[in-house]
């Protein structure tokens, strides 16, 4: 019975990682409606961000969060004023491929660079064991270190003047402009927050299990679910959702084979969307 | 279809090139690169009803293809019913399917049904890996009798020899049936209705179109064809696996094709995949250039985007509009 | 006169917002209804809920015989109910003609494409529209776009037409002949229910006056009889004894 209590909690772990994953996406999302595909390609880039620091380096893996978020903030400007800027007022459907489109760029160098082949990050802290069950520290800190940038975010975007300028573009753009917000600069630095956090997020990922090139859309997808579970364009649903998809990845998996969790996830991915699109913690009605 | 349409007359030369050339020249590596080529029309073609007609994206076009080949194989191999009857089959499982899942998902507007088409595509693959029935990730196999039983028995490399051209023809076939569809809609009341959605739904819907069916049946009818198309291809390979059935690689292909030659346009997605299959022909006998298949494909996609997101028969039209009354 | 539309006791709710409460008023045959009231006073609101746009909170909508209250735009425009949007939403990737077809091809007669297309040609005729038949919707200028709204609810061939804010915008002799079109198409026996904020458009059109105010029915009658309504000009204007006061301190 402890055995699956631990599994939930060390799942809540991984989950407040995943939780912040998706705060990456769901932040684009709210502000300027792009579902930005790129995100797992800037997943595998904070990974790799991190791996080839660690190794050349050799800092402590969770200091070097901060130069992988600033190399993530560096690439979402890139990406937002060559591929976002120009369709951000044309159809959804024109963003949405041509983020994939960069996604697959993205994806094909890393390719050609690094393989498909595994990598690991040679790091690991001593954890804490009860009842034979043992939370490793890696997991412990990765999910305080997303806790507290998550939190961070929140402070940033209530109380600073930077981030009210990116809640006042959400809401509404041109009104913003009127009371002389610079919105396409609030944009793009909303985007490249956001593909920022991707990155960082994607760091704190390979502090926990082993990644390849490929790895970022898996994790891409785990972020959709949990947007999805907390409401598209809402990060503190985002976290709850991302607590959500880690405990019932931690509850199911004492129970079944470990190729029947991506199932059940997409099948719940579906039905959810379907049912509730506004997400299951949506506060108010929203078209 | 008019006979006095030029286009009715560009399509009839183009399938009679393609059913022809491989076969008076008996040049079997240019009937398997034409076949290629065939498989990446139809699916370009049926992808375009839903983005370019529609104006819906779907991630997860490919699944079409992979569930009509398993139902396909499997009804050949399991239940040992004859492949033309087992591919009908197949493909009206899949379209019955795309319509009960249609009327979910299409309830989402926008980037919100993309995101569900993903979902679907790597939920139906991940289930498909676990179902033992259709072998699970092993996947299933034909038995060699039965791909020389189709080509009329008798000595193996004759038999086969007969197999692989008949499948041939068929994917011409289905390859025309697909132009000859997006035709038919494009000019039908039913295609008023789609662009009539794709430009404003909720206007479509207050103007009289009954928009929820009318996506269902669309999201039915585009995965019709492919079903098909996928059961002779899966035949023909003589084995089914998930990964290559559902490979999300190709969805994704499909999209930069139809993209590449404009959506919304009849002409343009055959002719973006042919021009794709030429370039990834290309690409892939380069030894430097190969491991970059996906750059250039993924910078090819978001030149279109950017620039000319009419694609390119888009962007002839706009150069000389005359070229619309005899291409489409 | 037989009543062709009877809304009783209508509601919507947004959260805790009502935006319109408890309206309840009717459109007889070949009549022309002007619905009035202040910005944010739940006119389009009560369009949406009557043409099905949103499904209302409580309430019924009878139209013609039949209770369409909830149901669908598309099943509502079969009926033979037929609307404009205050904001104009042109198909924009298609010609004017073909967005006269779209309205003729599903409208109430469910007719084939040929058929469509005479209607469209007509009707295009009837709102003057025919000089840019074969211009992209996009292209067109607002007034154009105005009529374009017109032009395709009425290809629907209704029975009844409700214009939203259709003179909005429009400059004097642009809304003069927007006001014989109304007229022409009055008398081919189609009722119809106009919001307006331009007095002289409702005076010289309507039959009777309904003013909202609040999501609430405020009067109802006719046209002359409502606009010296103490409360209706208190509503739109503030308390007119006000001046009064502020002479007599």
């Amino acid at each position: 019975m402890f055995g699956i209590l631990a599994s939930m909690l060390d799942g809540v772990l991984v989950g407040a990682v995943y939780g912040l994953a998706a705060i990456g996406l769901t932040l684009i999302w709210g502000v300027m409606d792009v579902i930005n595909l790129t995100h797992g390609a800037m997943i595998t880039l904070g990974m790799f961000a991190l791996y080839l620091i660690f190794v050349k380096t050799g800092i402590m893996p969770y200091a070097a969060l901060v130069p992988v978020a600033v190399i993530g903030f560096g690439f979402g400007l890139a990406v937002y004023w060559t591929s976002v800027h120009r369709v951000i007022t044309r159809p959804p459907l024109m963003s949405l491929l041509s983020t994939f489109a960069v996604n697959m760029v993205l994806i094909g160098l890393g390719t050609a660079l690094w393989s498909t082949d595994l990598y690991n990050v040679n790091y690991s802290v001593p954890g804490v064991t009860v009842q034979g069950f043992t939370f490793t520290g890696n997991h412990i800190l990765a999910a305080l270190a997303a806790a507290l940038i998550a939190a961070g975010l929140f402070v940033f975007l209530q109380h600073t003047r930077e981030g009210k300028a990116i809640r006042a573009v959400a809401s509404n753009r041109r009104a913003a402009e009127l009371m002389g917000v610079p919105s396409t600069l609030v944009l793009s630095h909303a985007f490249a927050l956001g593909i920022a956090i991707a990155a960082v997020s994607g760091a704190l990922i390979a502090t926990l299990f082993p990644f390849d090139v490929l790895k970022g859309s898996v994790y891409e997808l785990k972020s959709f679910v949990v947007c999805v579970l907390g409401g598209l364009g809402n990060p503190a649903g985002a976290l709850m959702g991302g607590v959500l998809l880690g405990l019932i990845e931690g509850g199911v998996t004492p129970f079944i084979q470990v190729s029947w969790v991506p199932v059940i996830e997409f099948v719940l991915f579906v039905l959810i969307l379907i049912a509730f699109p506004n997400g299951l913690f949506a506060r108010g009605t929203r078209r | 279809m008019s006979l006095s349409k030029p286009f009715f007359w560009i399509l009839v030369a183009v399938v009679a090139v393609f059913a022809s050339v491989p076969g008076l020249t008996n040049n079997v590596a240019l009937r398997e690169s034409l076949l290629l080529s065939a498989v990446s029309i139809i699916l370009a073609s049926n992808l375009n009803l839903m983005i370019g007609f529609t104006g819906y994206v779907n991630f997860g076009n490919i699944v079409f293809f992979g569930l009509g080949g398993y139902f396909g194989v499997w009804l050949v191999v399991v239940a040992g019913v004859n492949l033309y009857i087992a591919a009908l089959t197949g493909g009206l499982m899949v379209s019955f399917i795309a319509f009960l899942f249609g009327t979910g998902i299409l309830r989402l507007r926008g980037a919100f049904f993309a995101l569900a088409t993903i979902g679907i595509a790597e939920a139906v693959k991940a289930f498909v890996s676990n179902f033992e029935p259709w072998g699970g990730a092993t996947g299933l196999y034909l038995p060699l009798s039965t791909l020389i039983e189709f080509g009329g028995g008798g000595k193996t490399r004759i038999a086969m020899n007969n197999t692989m051209w008949t499948v041939y023809y068929l994917m011409i076939g289905i390859m025309a049936a697909s132009l000859f569809l997006s035709y038919w809609i494009k000019r039908s009341k039913f295609g008023l209705g789609l662009f009539a959605i794709r430009e404003d739904e909720e206007a479509a819907a207050v103007l009289g179109v009954n928009t929820p069916r009318t996506k269902a049946i669309i999201y039915s009818v585009s995965g019709f064809l492919p079903a098909l198309a996928g059961a002779f291809y899966f035949f023909k390979s003589g084995l089914i696996k998930p990964e290559e059935a559902f490979d999300l690689h190709r969805s994704i292909e499909a999209i930069v094709m139809v993209m590449l030659g404009g959506q919304g346009s009849i002409t343009g997605p055959a002719v973006g995949a042919l021009l794709y299959d030429q370039l990834r022909g290309y690409l892939l006998t380069d030894p430097v250039l190969s491991s970059f298949q996906l750059v250039i494909a993924g910078a090819l996609l978001l030149a279109c985007v950017l620039f000319v997101p009419g694609g390119l028969m888009g962007w002839i039209y706009g150069r000389w509009p005359a070229l619309r009354g005899i291409l489409e | 006169m037989s009543t062709l539309l009877e809304v009783t006791g209508l509601s919507k709710s947004f959260g805790g917002l009502r935006a319109v409460n408890n309206v309840s008023f009717h459109v007889n045959r070949g009549e022309i209804l002007g619905l009035i009231g202040p910005n944010g006073a739940g006119k389009s609101t009560l369009f949406n809920l009557v043409n099905g746009v949103l499904p209302p909170t409580e309430g019924r909508v009878l139209f013609d015989g039949h209770d369409i209250t909830g149901a669908p735009p598309y099943k509502v425009v079969r009926l033979g109910l037929a609307r404009t949007f205050q904001i104009v939403r042109p198909l924009n990737d298609m010609s004017v003609r073909e967005n006269c077809v779209v309205g003729a091809c599903f409208g109430r007669e469910n007719l084939s494409l040929a058929a469509a297309r005479k209607v469209a040609d007509e009707v295009m005729e009837t709102v003057e529209l025919e000089s840019q038949k074969d211009i992209l919707a996009c292209h067109l200028t607002i007034a154009f776009k105005k009529r374009l709204e017109v032009a395709r609810a009425l290809c629907a061939h209704p029975k009844l037409l409700l214009l939203d804010e259709v003179l909005a915008g429009l400059n004097p002799s642009e809304v003069a002949r927007m006001i014989t079109i109304f007229r022409t198409i009055r008398e081919s026996g189609i009722a119809i229910l106009m919001i307006e904020h331009l007095m002289q458009a409702i005076m010289s059109l309507s039959d009777r006056v309904v003013v909202l105010n609040f999501g609430e029915k405020l009067a109802e009658g006719p046209p002359l009889e409502v606009t010296n309504d103490p409360v209706v000009i208190e509503a739109y204007l503030g308390d007119p004894d006000i001046a009064h006061k502020l002479e007599e301190d």
